[in-house]
């Protein structure tokens, strides 16, 4: 494999891309963290039943920008009622106790999906005009398919940037973070802000999977591999800051895609071929955990610690 | 010095879990030497964590880690030929205890769920470690060659001898980790996870002790991994996979954390409930995850705080 101008472009925007991804599941977590210091395993299931509903409605109604907006609100509505019957009385406990709960709920969701849709993977196919390529550069295309994630991921982004520091909402949401007691005593009804907030990040977890599904496999559990990866980026970002979760996200997708495109021709040049073989894509692997090991050697809190809490 | 209550359970715990291969043998049932055996390598597994979880307050979701290191501390020697049992099983403890060691080190710096994120992150690191051995069989595993070798009369191939070492190991564990948490040693764990500003303050540094316990308890998981590669014959990245830590966890929540029996008890009720819904229907996990999440919410001191009529501190 040649190492091109072309393809390091290209694989910088599929890092990008994955990057935005992260983000748009990373901004949920970190928000349900920082305002009801809630730990959220079953994150990823808001993912994957965005992916099933988007493929769902995509197929009964023959459209995929159709199904992927009926999924946003159906998994904000998933969202809202896990939060109300099971996860709200989990507020108050220990990390712990969430964390296994909310395991639980992992077990429960994969298991469900499997008996509706079956463990296989389903696959959704592109509507044609997304189907094509962009030139992003004289003689480099790119999939417009990909190009249009990362477009849809810095637009809520920027909505959510202007949500959270620009609106009466997110000025509750702040505060709400800052201290949750005086918030409450102010007035403001904390209950309904909590339920907004985790409807929020279910749509948003939502809106991640229903574009997940065309370019990564649609299975149950797949909620998980990814989940994993977004604790590494609100690690690394900080817990509880959205800005944390952007750069973490950019770091982490960036890592991610590069190692796995050039840490084998990169190893290469140093060792001998055969070696490189095995140790790239071992390495690639487990790149964004070195990462994480290193930010955290020097920084305990991330790199954006959140305001606000001790 | 009277016979304390510990030590009377222990012994009463010791005896029927003895008594399981004869009653098997008897009812032709060889089935349940198999399911409790696993049943009682889980114990240890559980136990270990239990002894940073419930007694150090160290929610470490990275447990499984061990577990595939000690199977791979003796899949690995196997697969090239080395079947001697005292170096498989010591290369476990010592190199779980070394990885210990260095996820502790680095994880301890943080706390809270900054900590339960860290040990899962790295546990998921060395299981894609795993599937990147492709010379052990990448993420398919493979086959244990063969069952570690001891000499003498002890011969793992025989069921029987292979559950009475196990259950020598567990007792053996349960005795030490009883030690442990009420010597001077786990006095300051339990101070440092009850008031770590406390516990700086009478002049410990709570970091080297923690860092110990991980480093006990993650020694101890590895050899539960070796003991379970020679249990299932197999060995696949899975072991390592996160919702074995989860499950792992979940034994000691169910059982009672912060007790030493809470954790074997528990082993025993979630593996026994994963055999019974198993066969019930192949979609038990439908079932398993709200129980789960029921006991978590309404069962705080797990199965052992059902049974005790006073509760204790911690």
């Amino acid at each position: 494999m040649t190492v091109t101008v072309a393809l390091v472009l290209e694989q910088t925007l599929n890092g990008l891309q994955y990057g935005v991804m992260l983000f748009l599941m990373a901004a949920g977590l970190t928000l349900v963290f920082g305002i009801m210091n809630f730990v959220n395993l079953a994150h990823g299931s808001l993912y994957m039943v965005g992916a099933y509903l988007a493929t769902a409605f995509a197929a009964w109604s023959g459209s995929f920008v159709l199904g992927a907006a009926l999924a946003l609100p159906a998994t904000l509505l998933v969202g809202i009622v896990v939060e109300v019957v099971a996860l709200r009385t989990l507020y108050e406990r220990d990390h712990l106790d969430q964390v296994l709960a909310t395991f639980g709920l992992i077990l429960f969701f994969n298991e469900l999906i499997a008996i509706i849709w079956g463990r296989a993977a389903i696959y959704t196919s592109l509507p044609p005009f997304l189907g094509g390529h962009i030139r992003v550069l004289p003689g480099v295309p790119y999939p417009a398919y990909r190009a249009g994630i990362i477009l849809v991921g810095v637009t809520v982004a920027v909505l959510l940037w202007v949500l959270v520091t620009r609106t009466r909402l997110g000025m509750r949401i702040r505060a709400g973070a800052s201290n949750r007691t005086m918030v409450s005593a102010l007035g403001v009804n904390i209950r309904l802000l909590y339920t907004l907030v985790f409807g929020l990040g279910a749509a948003l977890a939502g809106l991640a999977g229903a574009m997940a599904g065309p370019i990564y496999s649609v299975q149950p559990g797949m909620g998980e591999a990814i989940l994993i990866q977004v604790f590494v980026v609100i690690v690394i970002g900080g817990i509880g800051s959205i800005r944390g979760a952007m750069v973490g996200a950019i770091v982490v997708g960036m890592a991610d895609t590069l190692g796995r495109a050039f840490l084998k021709p990169m190893l290469a040049t140093v060792i001998s071929p055969p070696a490189a073989d095995k140790a790239g894509p071992a390495l690639a692997s487990m790149l964004i955990y070195l990462l994480m090991a290193a930010v955290l050697f020097f920084r305990p809190e991330g790199l954006f610690p959140a305001r606000g809490r001790s | 010095m009277a016979i304390s209550r510990r030590t009377i359970v222990l012994g009463v715990a010791g005896l029927l879990l003895a008594l399981v291969p004869p009653i098997a043998a008897l009812t032709n049932q060889p089935f349940y030497v198999d399911l409790f055996r696993r049943m009682m390598i889980f114990a240890i597994a559980a136990v270990s964590l239990d002894l940073i979880l419930g007694y150090g307050g160290m929610v470490s979701f990275g447990h499984a880690a061990y577990l595939g290191i000690g199977a791979y501390a003796v899949g690995i020697p196997a697969f090239h030929g080395i079947d001697n049992g005292f170096l498989q099983w010591g290369l476990a403890i010592v190199a779980s205890a070394l990885t210990a060691l260095v996820i502790g080190a680095i994880s301890l710096r943080t706390s809270g769920v900054y900590f339960i994120m860290i040990t899962l992150a790295f546990a998921q690191m060395l299981y894609y470690l795993g599937i990147s051995l492709e010379t052990y069989g990448g993420d398919n595993g493979m086959r244990l060659a063969a069952r570690s070798k001891f000499g003498g009369p002890i011969d793992l191939h025989q069921p029987m001898v292979f559950y009475y070492v196990v259950l020598a190991i567990l007792v053996l564990f349960l005795v030490l980790g009883g030690r442990l948490v009420e010597s001077r040693f786990g006095m300051v764990i339990r101070a440092a996870k009850s008031n770590e500003p406390r516990a700086r303050a009478i002049g410990f540094s709570p970091f080297r002790y923690k860092l110990t316990a991980f480093v006990i308890a993650g020694s101890a998981g590895g050899l539960a991994g070796a003991l379970l590669a020679n249990q299932t014959e197999y060995l696949t990245p899975e072991f390592m996979h996160w919702t074995r830590s989860g499950e792992i966890m979940f034994m000691v929540i169910l059982g009672g954390m912060g007790t030493l029996f809470g954790p074997v008890i528990g082993a025993i009720v979630l593996l026994l409930l994963e055999d019974v819904l198993s066969a019930l229907t192949a979609h038990w996990q439908i079932v398993l995850g709200p129980i789960l999440v029921l006991v978590v919410l309404f069962a705080k001191h797990g199965l052992v705080g059902l049974l005790r009529v006073t509760p204790r501190d911690g």
